[in-house]
């Protein structure tokens, strides 16, 4: 059973704090789908943890997906408390819905120093919409962190330039709460933990009567392959396979044999090859599986930036000097349509 | 609120000058940056914002009233702004900072432009903007933006379907793992996504034609804003180089390595 305690946010948290050097405190957005929670949500957690502080957890979510989804946030191994609300707005919520809620829990003597939610297309919305509310910069992306209590400064790296480069950079204590999205690759995703139960608190949803953004619908596209962000292998296509059905029919039965997750390259996708939401690169998905093999893909700056992090690169391509063979592990120069059956057949012995 | 009675809108698209998408870049000997010695051009997601604009233009003839670019940056910005004009800008506002300022920060542009969106007489009732500028990659403006403006906001946008005597459009999302519609009132923010369109090039008599298009130039403190960025950047730094482990001969070879990396079929 939940603690369907209602609180006033300003009691419940406030602490006092001898010196304004106070210890951190970080809100994680916990985001779920389907009553599953969302992955890269649990790698904000692992991301938070480095803050050395106090870490509360927010999920939001329609009356029938709630409470399911608590029960699984408090075993969170380093979650002090699990915040929740639910309305039926937030079934299916826009930034313009949740941002009040936030902005509540956020102001009036709000013991939150950390804002920490992961890369994801709902925290991009929503968390730089709250953050300029509350006249705050926000960091987005960010792949390591190190918090100085004694100043309270928290100094992040990020990638800049499609990841050519790497931004080092310090919110100083006057950005009085740190927002910032956290790249799912560079954390490992937070465990459940035997034992855990973090205290669960009821927030009063803000009713937000006339939003000036109403959700229609989501169509998601469906596969029964891991999803493409968090999958261990990936296999991806590129512009040289020719059509939707050539994409499909020849990477499908491979990544079938590898258990691996399908991506693309922007062309594929442009091309209609592959639904947008496989896109791997600089303004796609980032991914960082143990292998991820480029079939047909050339390697633009714009797509290494997605998947340079890989554990093994695998490449195939016809042009020997494609750009892909200078970051590739392992490289043949070979008609993909050639290599793929032959590879399915002799891992499959 | 302003008077109504032929409902008229006005566009303005931020636009900003970033290094071009196709420049292999390098970090600086002193870390504190790239060096931007390189050849520029427009954000590629703002071409993709000033294109639909022109789109919207050509779909609903009269009732766009205006398309007003802005970019806020170093004098050479105004190439920027003009390369907007070609494409079918009405006009253009420069906010103009001193070559050596730093790039100002997502918060301070979306103060900048609320600042510059009170000052038009006749309101602005759409906002489109890049998802992202592919220098900083931190894609907050537009969300930004509306926060502060407390307007409607529909971020990676594949698809923009207006209707301006309802004031409403109905916008298809981007999302991880699919694609949402969203309906918003106007005034309303937008931001690209690569799918929304294919931005034109601008034909030599436009880019003429530009070169005499009204370009207003304000600087930040005719704004009333403070551009001096908040977040300190300690260094900019070089990746991880990664090596390529050289190329095999044949699909056993590729095979053997795969085994060899502990990946097998499941």
């Amino acid at each position: 059973m939940l603690r369907n305690r209602y609180v006033h946010c300003h009691r419940a948290f406030v602490r006092a704090y001898a010196t304004p050097a106070s210890s951190p405190h970080a809100l994680v957005f916990l985001e779920h789908r389907q009553g599953i929670l969302d992955s890269g949500s649990l790698s904000a957690l692992t991301a938070a943890q480095q803050l050395g502080g106090k870490i509360s957890a927010l999920v939001v979510g329609g009356p029938d997906q709630v409470p399911g989804i608590v029960e699984k946030a408090k075993k969170l191994k380093g979650l002090d408390s699990v915040l929740h609300s639910t309305s039926p707005q937030y079934s299916a919520p826009v930034p313009e819905v949740l941002s009040p809620l936030f902005e509540k829990l956020l102001t009036e003597s709000s013991p939150f120093t950390h804002v920490v939610s992961t890369t994801s297309s709902a925290a991009k919305s929503l968390i730089p919409r709250v953050a300029a509310r509350l006249n705050v910069p926000a960091i987005s992306d960010i792949t390591s962190l190190v918090h100085d209590a004694a100043d309270s400064s928290t100094t992040f790296t990020r990638p800049i330039y499609a990841g050519n480069a790497i931004a080092t950079v310090r919110a100083p204590s006057s950005v009085s709460i740190k927002f910032f999205t956290v790249r799912s690759t560079a954390f490992s995703a937070a465990s459940i933990q035997e034992g855990a139960d973090a205290e669960t608190l009821a927030v009063d949803p803000v009713d937000v009567p006339d939003s000036p953004t109403q959700h229609l619908k989501t169509t998601i596209a469906k596969s029964d392959r891991p999803d493409l962000g968090v999958a261990s292998r990936v296999i991806s296509g590129g512009r040289a396979l020719k059509d939707a059905n050539t994409f499909a029919s020849t990477l499908y039965p491979l990544a079938d044999v590898l258990g691996a997750a399908v991506g693309a390259s922007r062309a594929a996708v442009d091309a209609g090859y592959a639904d947008n939401s496989l896109q791997v690169g600089q303004t796609g998905k980032v991914v960082a599986p143990e292998l991820y093999m480029a079939l047909g893909i050339s390697g633009a700056i714009q797509h290494l930036a997605g998947m340079k992090d890989s554990k093994l690169i695998v490449a195939v391509n016809k042009d020997p000097d494609a750009p892909i063979f200078q970051v590739a592990d392992v490289g043949l120069v070979a008609d993909l349509y050639e290599v793929v059956p032959q590879l399915i057949e002799k891992l499959k012995k | 609120m302003r008077p109504t009675p032929a409902r008229l809108l006005n566009i303005l698209v931020p636009v900003k000058r970033a290094v071009d998408y196709a420049v292999k870049i390098r970090v600086n000997p002193q870390q504190t940056g790239i060096d931007t010695n390189v050849k520029h051009s427009m954000n590629p997601f703002d071409e993709i914002a000033v294109e639909e604009a022109v789109r919207l233009r050509e779909r609903f003839k009269d009732e766009v009233k205006s398309i007003k670019a802005i970019t806020i940056g170093p004098p050479k910005s105004l190439d920027t702004l003009r390369t907007a004009l070609a494409m079918g800008a009405d006009s253009a506002i420069h906010v103009e900072i001193p070559e050596s300022s730093p790039s100002p920060e997502p918060l301070a542009v979306a103060k900048t432009l609320k600042a510059v969106i009170e000052r038009q007489k006749e309101g602005v009732d759409l906002v489109i903007l890049g998802k992202q500028s592919i220098d900083d990659d931190l894609g907050l403006t537009g969300q930004m933006l509306s926060g502060l403006m407390g307007w409607s906001q529909a971020t990676f946008a594949s698809k923009v379907d207006l209707d301006i005597a309802k004031k409403e459009a109905v916008v298809t999302r981007e999302i991880d793992g699919g694609g949402e519609e969203v309906r918003c009132k106007l005034p309303l923010i937008v931001t690209t996504d690569l799918r929304l369109n294919e931005p034109r090039y601008a034909s030599l008599p436009n880019i003429m034609k530009a070169k005499k298009k009204p370009v207003e130039k304000l600087s930040a403190s005719d704004l009333g804003v403070d551009l001096t960025p908040i977040l300190e950047t300690l260094k900019v730094t070089e990746p991880p180089q990664r090596v390529g482990g050289g190329k095999v001969e044949s699909v056993d070879e590729l095979v053997a390595k795969l085994k060899e990396a502990g990946i097998t079929a499941v």
